[in-house]
Parts: structure tokens; C-alpha cells; sequence
């Protein structure tokens, strides 16, 4: 019982809490203040290597569980626990969490204490929402992680700070609301705030308006998140306004709790709302694979270039997650298999690939578009512009920076060889068996992808020959006035290159990474068939 | 021999870590760069070589192909296998790949010179050594070219094939726009991404409903070329939109053969590749003969089995194959007739070569596409590596001239341009072959190799190596009753012959049109010596694959190539088939090939004098000046298909951030402020009534209101709210009712 196993979670969990809380108490200086947040942020991230390597997924499931009475008045309980989808997302929280505070221990100098508290406060959250097991508690770390990021957005960020975290409190809140009514729904059909439990006791079986009403109380919570089109305008203000670090967190994982939620509670929970949902969660993101890369295309901003290709690239989640949830019960299964003439056993696996695409996709986007945001600070610390028209000729200029772009600008792209592609590949694998013509609708989105990272990203910011009267104001990384762009230095290069090491990694050797979302993939499929 | 075999995954692997190698410690050291990456080439030379020889000794290979995992990616309850292969159709191009890559190596390592766009004053450095600033970067990226592509002919599978293909992709991408100074090397690069890009996303459909349609879901060759599963694929329907009922295999075939379409740069997709010719000539001739173009008809070699079995349900697939390959041919060669650049003659001509590879293709000649292509990998190489040395030997000419005369270069270029009847001439423009002329007694060697190069690619009758493979894919057409393929095919072989002429006779023969050409210098031995190594194979490579019916030779040399190939042709279920012996094909391809080298050097035998315009262009008038437009294909696509998609991101760019936020949001937002008095106290009802138990949000909303005081995050907040009412109203309520 008293293995250290039976509280690994506990400790992965408030740990950022109390590092949060010892930045308040100890921070004398910022200098201390930030090592001891770069210090501190080195035992989650050890603590999710650990679980990595420690989960046992010849048995599979939930493991290191823990459980414990919380609100026994609401019948809400501390319930952790950690699988094969959760252990990836841990693991890139508390890798881009540590990078971020090491980067940001760089270039944030202003109300330093607040900052490092406010990133440890977001850690917590996020953290929480990937360990919580229990409705309530879910809820409430979701809520959590909204207050951190408003505040980073609206102190840290730029000119319009004000208008964008604004506009993301109050869209993720609406979202927000609207699961907390499904929470309660659930809660009122299954008489727990257990995720597990209430997804066994499978809440409004048999009566689809309810089941749908629950549905899309929580998809529009999830959705907000995620952000699903149409729900998706305040992604590029947000990741605009945000300081480099808050926008690396906010594309990295923020947006993935969003996806996360679809995966642990929808699909298990409403397998029936999902099976007739399915084609909307397939057309939203197919659309939004084209619809953002499309806008991407016409971006001047670098930065916000990017919050669209996220728009376009967490698409691929909504598609593999809506094709999977096509054939979430044994009667949808029958039906595909008549419809294509395939066994339930390729349809199933079919499932599984789309589910391990979009999980796959979530964590690559975690890794490839945090990098871009980490190289988009990168440069705005010098220009101090994100205009597209004012760069160019970088290449020459800054070879090491250009190089660091070219692998992040092309694994975003989905090059084969990167880590991307494996996502774009099952995703689109699963997605044609189930929804062949969504998913064919939604390979314009891979043209086009190459158009924005070519034409505008790398082309106007890196080739040419650098031309100084485009954009005079060049600073060095330390504010410093410099003659022109300079290339990166120490602390910018640690952070960036471990990013890049994964996507090469996961690029020629997917296996280990896929093996976990796989396991969890499977157990979720053989859940809901195996239903009454 | 197994222990060879069992190492084939190393192939690709020494220039992978040369690549990696130059990035990251080599950047600055040039030479060690170059001696890195030429010593990574020869490791993969002499393995690739071993394993080539060692399968062509090894009796009945082609009926034990060699396929093994390396690991593999769980896919559900099945898996992803990733692994190597050994089987003839690789086996060759293992002999064919790695040899010219350690010939461009080594041709590349003498070839980087310091550019003439550049400023010597900006880079001082590499102005001293003589050699390009960026010099060491290219030997890396053609380190991971060659990685692309000796992975794409190891792969076992197709999804492995078009992870190298990509890669490949990424690579000549990032080759043609080497030169990123140039405006046109920028574009080009893109252009090439972009356009082979399209290509490859039908290709990926292909893959991935080859991937779900087959039985066993697998990618992996030797599991998707058994007989039951081509069967199953060849007898399931999908019921298309527009199309009605076709079968599986057919649309998997047409959507993989579109990836072809982009790689090898057939009709209507052709375009990015002449223009590819911006990039360094070590890179074109890499790109468009020995890898790149050819990964594409590779792909159809490797998909085989598909084409073959599509044709026994419906001839449309192969008939659409042929149809494109033998238009592309034709097409091609009209435009390679009026062209000036002497690279972008041979990127033209590798665009018709290589439809005649797929019109083979589409007439089931297994053998004679992959034999076509062995032969143009060598002789296409060494005309591409041979021009780069002209280009190399003018450019110095002019430099040369330069310096002994007057030193106004670079200051004003608009006084070299000159308007003609054939199209605007830039007399210091080193890739012009009006500026050229009398070559081959200034370079000699260059000049031979070359012309062995030209003559191989005309089809010279029985001693160069492109008369064989293209007689043999003439034959099968005859043969097989193409008629129409035939023709064409016949038709394209005479204009190649006749531009091939038209080249050798504007670069090499008669005298120096300028001052370049007549102070150009032999290049140095590290360039010529790759020339003349391949030169070797250019007219011998042909002798491996003389068909048995052939009168006097037939027999006397045996028919090596298809004896190797055959038994595995079987083993997938093939039929190999030998077309009779013809004279009328012969024929034709003696005529056409003779014809067309004759009426090239009555025209052009002694070159054009100075400031002779071409007399083609003046006989046939608008047609050449059609020809010399590439039919105005570029500005056709400019004007429809990238304004469309320009126009549409501009809109929807538009939509997103005026329409939806501005009118839409803030449209409610008016409606709301309408409602007047009752706003606020609707806030607080929402707020207090609902979201009290995060205490939280009534600070935020005051935090709100103090941080924006433009009217517009007001409007925000209350839509934020008036949705929050609609929802409880309509969901919550009846939700509550029912529980109640």
C-alpha cells in the first residue's frame, strides 16, 4: 500500500502548487526566483518520465489510481489516475512547462514573481486535468487553468492585451458553462461525479435528445478549447496578445485539454450521441483543416500565422476523434462494415488509427507548434515587430535560427521523416475508412499547409537577401541595440533543442509514443463494444 | 551472401549521418564537408554494389526476394511494418542510384565554385577559397537527397517509399532554391514543393485506400502483391460521385499514379521542373535524372502489379497511364525544340524521357520502363553534369574576358539585354546557348562525353544504351497494337533526336558567339572525370538488354536484364511477355532517331552565326514561338488556380476576422445594448445566479470592464452572456424538467 507508486501522482499533482507557493514565500530576488522555478519544475517533469517508463501496459487501464473523500456533501472524490492517452500529455506538460520557465527566465524582467507563480499555478492546473478522474475535480482544474493564462495574457502580453484575454476568458468561460450543465446532467442520470463510474453506468442510455443535450454541453466546452470552427476567434488574439511562453503553453497543452476531454469522457460516456454526432465532429474538423490553412495563407503576422495553423492542425484531432466516434457502438460497427464491405476488425482498426492520429496529433502539435511560438519569441525579441514585410534574408543572417525553423516550419508542414506526419497519416488512414469523403475533403488542407509555411513563412522571413532598410530597430536578445538580426544564443538554443530532437525522434521512430495512445485506444474501442 | 543482404538498411544510412555530420560540426570546414559526404557516397557504393552483384550472381533470385522488419508501429490490434527489401527491380537500381550519387559527389565537390550573383565584398572568406559561402551546407543536403532516395529503393513497403519520397521532396526544395538570393531560384523552389505536393496528397490517398482495401490491411509489398488480395481489390466496386461504379484497384491506381504525375513531372503537372533549373547543376542532375524524376516511375515499376491486375478488369487505368506518358513525351519535346537554356532543354527533354517510361508502363512493358530508366539515369546524368561544366567554362569565359577588359559587371545589366525574333537574349547569361558556340575544341572533354550523352539520348542505333531501352519500348507498342502510343512515341523519338542536334550544334560546333565561349577553360578534373566515368555506362549499359529476336545480335549477347528480371515478374504474379520481332518498329526507331540527328545538323551543324536568329523559328513562325511559351501552361495556372487560392485565403482571412468577430459578434452585441436597462441587471442575474459558485468571475467581469473601455469587449461580454441565456433556457431547462 505504502509503495511510493500509491502517491506518485499526488506528488506529480501539488507539486507545482507548492513550487507556486515557494516562489511567493522564498522569492527574494528574480534571479533566485528563477532558478528555483526552473529547479523546482525538474521533478514533474522526472515524475512523468517515470510514469512513462513504469506504466505497465501489458495490463493497461487506469493505474497508480488514487482515491480519497473530498466533498462528501456533493459526493465529489479525489480521484486520479493515469493511462495511455494521459501519460504522453503529462509528459509534454511538464517538458514545455520546464522550457517555458527556462526560456522565460531569459526575457521576462518585469513582475517576475507574479510571472513564475502564475506558470507554476498554470502547471498545476493543466496537470490536474489530465490526472483527474472525478468529475468535480476535472471541473475545477479546468476553471483553475483559465486564471493563470488570463493574467499572463493580460499583463505579459502585447499592445492589445487587454481586448485578447478579455475575448479568451469569456469564449472558454461560455464553454466552460456550458459542461458544467452536462456535468450536473450526469451527475443527476448516474448518481456520480466519477468519470469512470458514470461512463460504466453509460448516463442517458437510450434516450438520444438527453445523451445529445449532455453531448453537446460538453462538446461546447471542449470545442471553446480546442478551438473547433466556428468557435475559434479567439485562438489568434489570444496567441498574438500572449507573451512567447504563454502562447508555448496555450498551443502546447491548453488547447489539447480540450481534445483530452472528447477522448476521456465523451466518447466512453455518449457512445450513442457520439455514433450520431460523429459526422458534425468530422465535418468541423475537416473544415477547419482547410478553413485555417486558407486563412493562414493570407496572414501579414507571423505570430498569428501560427494560432491559425493551430486552428487548421488541431482539425486533424477533430477528424480522428469524429471518425472513431462513428462507430462507437457494436450497431454503428454493422453498419460500417456493410457499408464498406470491410471486416469489424479492420473498421475497428481503423478506429484505433484514427484515435492514435488524433492523440499522436495532439502531442506533436504540443512539440511542433510550441517550437514555432518559442522561435516566433525568439525573433520578436530582436525585431520587436511579427510583420511578415519587414523580415527577409534571415538565412544568411541567422543560419542557426533558420535551420531550427526549417525542421519546426516542416514537421508542422506533416513531412514524412518528422514527427507530424504520423499523426496527418493515421489520422487521414482512419478517417478514410470511416468518412472517405470528409477525410478527402480534408487532404486540401495538406497542399495548402505547404503553401503558408513555404510562401509566407519561410520565404518572406528567411530567403532573399537581407535588405536593412525593410526594418531598422533590431535589438540582441538582451535589448541591446544590434546592426542587424543576430542569431540565437545559449539559453535559446537548450530550450529549442530538445523540441527538436522529438520531432526527429517520434519522426523515424514513432513505435514507443504510438504503443501508449494505441493501448488506450483499443481499451476505449473494446469499452463501448463491449456495452450491455 | 545472406549476411550482404541482411545489411541492405545500411544503404542509406552513411549519408544520413554524413548529413548530420556536416550540419552540426563540419559547417565551417569545406573540405572536410566534401570529403564526408564523398567518402559517406562510396560506404553506400560499394555496399549497394555489393548487394546489386551479389543478387545478380545468386541463382533463381527473383524468386526469393529478400524482405525483412525492422520494427514495427501498432496500428490496433494489427501492425505498421517498417523494413528493407532486396528483389531485382531494387537490386538494379542499387547498382544504378549509389554509382551516380558518388559521381555527383565528387562532380559537386569541384562544381561549387564561388557564385557570380554573390558580392565578393559580402563574403570574404569564400571569395579567397574560391568556392560557394555556403558550400558545406549543400554537401549536406545532397547527403540527405541521397538518403531520400536510396531509402525509397530499400523500403519494403509503400508507406516507407513515401516517407523517402518526401524527404526527397524536401530536398530539392531545399536544392532549387540553394540560390535563395535569386528571386526566380525562390519561386522555382516552391513552386517545385508545391506542385509536386499536389502530386503526392492524391498519392497519399492512393496509399491510404490501398492501405484500408486490402487483406490483410498492409502496405507491405510482398503482402499486398498476392494473388488473393489483388484479386479482391480488382473485383470490389466503390461507387464514385461523378464517376459511377468503378473498381478499387483502378482509382487506387490512377490516385497513385498522380504522385507519379508530380515526381516525374508529366502533363499537367510538369512545370515545376524547368524551372527547377535554378538550382546548382550537381542538383539537376540529381534531381532530374539519377533520383527524383525517376522515384517516380520507380513508384509505378514498384505498383506494378496493380496496373497489371486493374487492366484485367478495365483497360482505363493503363490506357489513362499510357495516354499521359505518351502526351507528356510529345509535349515535351515540342518545347525542348525552342528552348535557349541549355539546361532547360535537357529539363524538357527528361520531362519527355520520362513519359516515355510511363507510356511503357501503361502498355505493361515492366521491363523496358525499368530498363528506360537505368539507361536515362546514366546518359540524362552525364548530359546534365556535362552542361554544368559548359555553363562553368562560360561563366569563367566571361570572368576572364571581364577582367582583361573593362570592370563595369554587375552595375548596370540592362545594357546585355537584347530583344530578338527567338526570344529576349541576355548576352552575359552563361546558360544561353545563342551565347555559345564552338566549344569542343575549348573543352574537349566535356565536349565528347557530352555528345555521347546526346547521341545515347537521340537513340543512336545499336552502340548507345537509348536506343536500346527505346527501341524496346517501341517494339512493345507496335507490338501491342498501340498504334496511337506508337506514333506519338515515334514522333517525340524525331524531335529528340532533332533538339538533341540543335544542343550539341549551338554549344559545341561552329564558332564562339561571344566572348565567353571563346575564353572558356576545360573545367577540372574532379568534374571531367565523373563525366567520363559515366560516359562509360551511357553507351554500355544498353548491352545488357538486346532482345533474343533481334537480327545478329539478338542471342549472341543475351537478353541479361530480362532474364533477372522475369522470375520475379512471376513470382508477383506477372506474365512477362517478349513483343515479336518487327522490322517496322526498327525501323521507325533507326529513321526517327537518324532523321532527326540529320535534319538537326543541316540546321544547326555549324552553329548559328552572331546574331543569326533560329532559322526553326523563323520557318515555323507562331508554332515556335508557341513551343519557346511552353504553350503558355505557367501563366494559364497563374491565372486560375493560384489566384483562385489566393483570393479565397484573402476572403476567408477576411471572414474570419471582419465578418464573424466584427459583424456577427458585435451585431449581437448591438442587439443586446438594445435591450437597454435591462442589460445589467441581466449581467448580474447570469452572473450571481449561476457562476456564484466560482466566486471569481464577478472580480473578473469588474477587471474587464476597468481594463476596456473601448465598447467593444462590453459587447463581448454581454454576447458571451446572451448566449449563456439561450443555452440554460433551451437546454438546461427542459434537461431539469425531465430529471425532475
Amino acid at each position: 500500500m505504502e509503495s511510493p507508486d500509491s502517491i506518485v501522482l499526488t506528488i506529480l499533482l501539488f507539486w507545482p502548487l507548492v513550487s507556486a507557493l515557494l516562489v511567493i514565500l522564498l522569492g527574494s530576488s528574480d534571479s533566485f526566483i528563477k532558478k528555483l522555478s526552473i529547479w523546482a519544475s525538474l521533478l514533474p517533469l522526472a515524475l512523468s518520465v517515470y510514469l512513462l517508463f513504469a506504466y505497465d501496459s501489458d495490463m493497461g487501464g487506469m493505474q497508480f489510481e488514487q482515491f480519497a473523500k473530498w466533498i462528501p456533501q456533493l459526493n465529489a472524490g479525489y480521484h486520479l489516475g493515469v493511462d495511455g492517452l494521459s501519460i504522453p500529455l503529462i509528459f509534454l506538460t511538464t517538458l514545455l512547462s520546464t522550457l517555458s520557465l527556462y526560456y522565460s527566465a531569459g526575457v521576462i524582467n518585469e513582475r517576475v514573481k507574479e510571472y513564475f507563480f502564475l506558470m507554476h499555478l498554470l502547471e498545476f492546473s493543466m496537470i490536474g486535468v489530465f490526472l483527474a478522474l472525478d468529475y468535480v475535480l476535472f471541473y475545477v482544474f479546468w476553471e483553475i487553468s483559465l486564471v493563470p493564462m488570463y493574467f499572463l495574457i493580460g499583463i505579459w502580453g502585447g499592445e492589445n492585451r487587454g481586448y485578447a484575454a478579455t475575448k479568451f476568458f469569456i469564449y472558454t468561460l461560455v464553454g466552460s458553462v456550458a459542461m458544467l450543465l452536462a456535468i450536473l446532467g450526469v451527475y443527476f442520470a448516474t448518481g456520480t461525479f466519477d468519470i469512470v463510474e458514470a461512463a460504466a453506468a453509460q448516463p442517458f442510455a437510450g434516450n438520444l435528445t438527453l445523451a445529445s443535450l449532455a453531448f453537446w454541453g460538453f462538446f461546447l466546452g471542449f470545442a471553446f478549447k480546442v478551438p473547433s470552427f466556428p468557435f475559434h476567434t479567439w485562438l489568434p488574439d489570444a496567441h498574438t496578445e500572449a507573451p512567447t511562453a504563454g502562447s508555448v503553453i496555450l498551443a502546447g497543452v491548453l488547447l489539447k485539454l480540450g481534445a483530452y476531454g472528447m477522448l476521456r469522457i465523451m466518447l466512453p460516456s455518449f457512445p450513442e450521441a457520439s455514433v450520431y454526432w460523429a459526422t458534425w465532429i468530422v465535418g468541423l474538423g475537416a473544415i477547419a483543416i482547410v478553413y485555417g490553412a486558407f486563412v493562414c495563407v493570407a496572414q501579414t503576422d507571423l505570430k498569428r500565422l501560427i494560432a491559425y495553423s493551430s486552428v487548421s492542425h488541431m482539425g486533424y484531432v477533430m477528424l480522428g476523434i469524429g471518425a472513431a466516434a462513428a462507430v462507437m457502438t457494436p450497431d454503428a460497427l454493422d453498419g460500417a462494415v456493410n457499408r464498406f464491405g470491410l471486416t469489424g476488425e479492420a473498421i475497428q482498426d481503423s478506429a484505433a488509427m484514427a484515435l492514435n492520429g488524433a492523440a499522436l496529433q495532439m502531442f506533436n502539435h504540443g512539440i511542433i507548434t510550441g517550437a514555432l511560438f518559442f522561435l516566433v519569441g525568439i525573433i520578436y525579441e530582436r525585431a520587436h515587430t511579427r510583420d511578415l514585410a519587414r523580415f527577409g534574408g534571415l538565412a544568411t543572417r541567422t543560419p542557426h535560427f533558420y535551420g531550427l525553423m526549417l525542421v519546426a516550419a516542416f514537421a508542422s508542414l506533416g513531412l514524412p521523416g518528422l514527427a507530424g506526419f504520423w499523426a496527418e497519416l493515421f489520422t487521414f488512414r482512419g478517417a478514410f475508412a470511416i468518412m472517405p469523403y470528409w477525410a478527402a475533403f480534408g487532404t486540401i488542407g495538406i497542399v495548402i499547409t505547404a503553401v503558408y509555411i513555404l510562401y509566407r513563412i519561410i520565404q518572406n522571413v528567411f530567403l532573399g537577401e537581407y535588405d536593412p532598410s525593410k526594418h531598422s530597430h533590431w535589438t540582441t536578445v538582451q535589448g541591446e541595440h544590434a546592426d542587424g538580426p543576430t542569431d540565437m544564443v545559449g539559453f535559446e538554443k537548450v530550450t529549442m533543442w530538445p523540441l527538436v530532437a522529438a520531432m526527429f525522434l517520434i519522426g523515424i521512430y514513432p513505435t514507443p509514443l504510438v504503443s501508449y495512445f494505441n493501448q488506450s485506444a483499443r481499451e476505449l474501442l473494446a469499452f463501448v463494444q463491449n456495452l450491455g | 551472401m545472406e549476411g550482404l543482404f541482411s545489411v541492405t538498411w545500411v544503404v542509406p544510412i552513411p549519408p544520413f549521418l554524413a548529413f548530420l555530420a556536416i550540419l552540426l560540426f563540419l559547417n565551417k570546414n569545406k573540405r572536410g564537408s566534401a570529403l564526408t559526404a564523398i567518402g559517406s557516397a562510396l560506404i553506400s557504393c560499394v555496399l549497394g554494389w555489393g548487394i546489386a552483384f551479389a543478387s545478380f550472381f545468386r541463382d533463381h533470385f527473383g524468386d526469393h526476394p529478400v524482405d525483412e522488419a525492422i520494427y514495427a508501429i501498432p496500428t490496433g490490434a494489427t501492425e505498421l511494418v517498417i523494413g528493407y527489401a532486396v528483389d531485382p527491380a531494387n537490386a538494379l537500381m542499387l547498382f544504378m542510384v549509389p554509382f551516380l550519387v558518388l559521381m555527383i559527389f565528387i562532380y559537386s565537390s569541384g562544381y561549387m565554385s564561388f557564385p557570380h550573383h554573390l558580392k565578393a565584398e559580402q563574403y570574404p572568406t569564400a571569395y579567397a577559397q574560391g568556392k560557394d559561402p555556403r558550400y558545406s551546407r549543400f554537401m549536406a543536403y545532397i547527403c540527405l537527397f541521397a538518403t531520400g532516395m536510396l531509402g525509397l529503393v530499400v523500403a519494403n513497403n509503400l508507406l516507407q517509399f513515401f516517407v523517402f519520397w518526401e524527404v526527397m521532396g524536401l530536398c530539392s526544395y531545399l536544392l532549387i532554391g540553394f540560390w535563395y538570393e535569386k528571386a526566380s531560384a525562390r519561386a522555382a523552389a516552391v513552386k517545385a514543393f508545391i506542385t509536386t505536393r499536389i502530386g503526392d496528397a492524391l498519392l497519399m490517398i492512393g496509399l491510404i485506400l490501398l492501405y484500408v482495401r486490402s487483406e490483410p490491411s498492409t502496405l507491405r509489398f510482398s503482402e499486398l502483391f498476392t494473388k488473393t488480395n489483388l484479386d479482391q481489390l480488382a473485383q470490389t466496386l466503390v461507387d464514385l460521385p461523378l464517376f459511377g461504379e468503378v473498381h478499387w484497384i483502378s482509382l487506387i491506381g490512377v490516385l497513385i499514379f498522380c504522385g507519379a504525375i508530380g515526381k516525374s513531372a508529366q502533363f499537367p503537372l510538369h512545370i515545376w521542373l524547368p524551372d527547377a533549373m535554378e538550382g546548382p547543376t550537381p542538383v539537376s542532375a540529381m534531381i532530374h535524372a539519377a533520383t527524383m524524376v525517376s522515384a517516380g516511375v520507380f513508384l509505378l515499376v514498384r505498383m506494378f502489379p496493380i496496373y497489371e491486375f486493374s487492366g484485367k478488369v478495365s483497360g482505363e487505368t493503363l490506357q489513362f497511364v499510357a495516354f499521359i506518358g505518351a502526351f507528356t513525351a510529345l509535349f515535351a519535346a515540342t518545347i525542348a525544340v525552342a528552348q535557349w537554356d541549355i539546361k532547360r532543354v535537357l529539363a524538357y527533354s527528361t520531362i519527355s524521357q520520362l513519359g516515355y517510361m510511363v507510356a511503357a508502363i501503361g502498355m505493361g512493358a515492366y521491363v523496358a520502363a525499368l530498363f528506360h530508366l537505368l539507361t536515362h539515369a546514366f546518359f540524362k546524368a552525364l548530359l546534365f553534369l556535362g552542361s554544368g561544366s559548359v555553363i562553368h567554362g562560360v561563366e569563367h569565359g566571361y570572368h576572364h574576358a571581364h577582367e582583361h577588359a573593362h570592370d563595369d559587371h554587375g552595375d548596370s545589366h540592362a545594357e546585355y539585354i537584347v530583344p530578338r525574333a527567338d526570344g529576349v537574349l541576355d548576352t552575359e547569361d552563361a546558360q544561353d546557348m545563342r551565347n555559345m558556340g564552338g566549344l569542343l575544341s575549348r573543352m574537349p572533354r566535356t565536349g565528347w562525353t557530352f555528345i555521347i550523352g546526346g547521341l545515347a539520348l537521340s537513340g543512336f542505333p545499336l552502340f548507345t544504351s537509348g536506343f536500346w531501352s527505346k527501341d524496346e519500348i517501341l517494339a512493345f507498342a507496335w507490338d501491342g497494337n498501340h498504334q496511337w502510343v506508337f506514333w506519338t512515341l515515334a514522333l517525340s523519338a524525331f524531335l529528340t533526336a532533332f533538339y538533341t542536334m540543335r544542343q550539341i550544334g549551338l554549344t559545341f560546333l561552329g564558332r564562339a558567339r561571344t566572348e565567353g565561349a571563346s575564353h572558356a577553360p576545360e573545367s577540372v578534373a574532379s568534374m571531367t572525370t565523373p563525366l567520363i566515368l559515366i560516359s562509360i555506362f551511357a553507351i554500355a549499359g544498353g548491352w545488357f538488354g538486346i532482345p533474343e529476336a533481334f537480327p545478329v545480335l539478338g542471342g549472341a549477347v543475351p537478353n541479361w536484364i530480362a532474364h533477372f528480371l522475369e522470375p520475379y515478374m512471376k513470382y508477383m504474379h506477372l506474365y512477362p511477355h517478349h513483343p515479336d520481332f518487327n522490322f517496322v518498329p526498327l525501323a521507325v526507331s533507326i529513321v526517327v532517331a537518324l532523321g532527326g540527328l540529320a535534319a538537326g545538323y543541316l540546321v544547326y551543324g555549324q552553329g548559328l552565326k552572331e546574331g543569326q536568329t533560329d532559322p526553326v523559328a523563323r520557318i515555323l513562325g507562331p508554332i515556335w514561338w508557341m513551343w519557346h511559351r511552353k504553350y503558355w501552361i505557367d501563366e494559364l495556372y497563374n491565372g486560375t488556380i493560384v489566384l483562385i487560392t489566393m483570393w479565397l485565403s484573402r476572403f476567408l482571412a477576411l471572414f474570419d476576422r471582419e465578418w464573424i468577430i466584427d459583424w456577427v459578434v458585435n451585431g449581437v452585441g448591438r442587439v443586446a445594448i438594445r435591450i437597454g436597462d435591462l442589460t445589467s441587471a441581466f449581467d448580474r442575474f447570469v452572473v450571481d445566479g449561476f457562476v456564484d459558485g466560482v466566486g471569481w468571475i464577478s472580480d473578473q467581469a469588474g477587471h474587464i470592464a476597468r481594463l476596456l473601455q473601448d465598447g467593444r469587449v462590453q459587447t463581448y461580454l454581454l454576447f458571451g452572456m446572451l448566449i449563456l441565456a439561450v443555452w440554460l433556457f433551451l437546454n438546461v431547462l427542459p434537461m431539469i424538467l425531465t430529471l425532475v
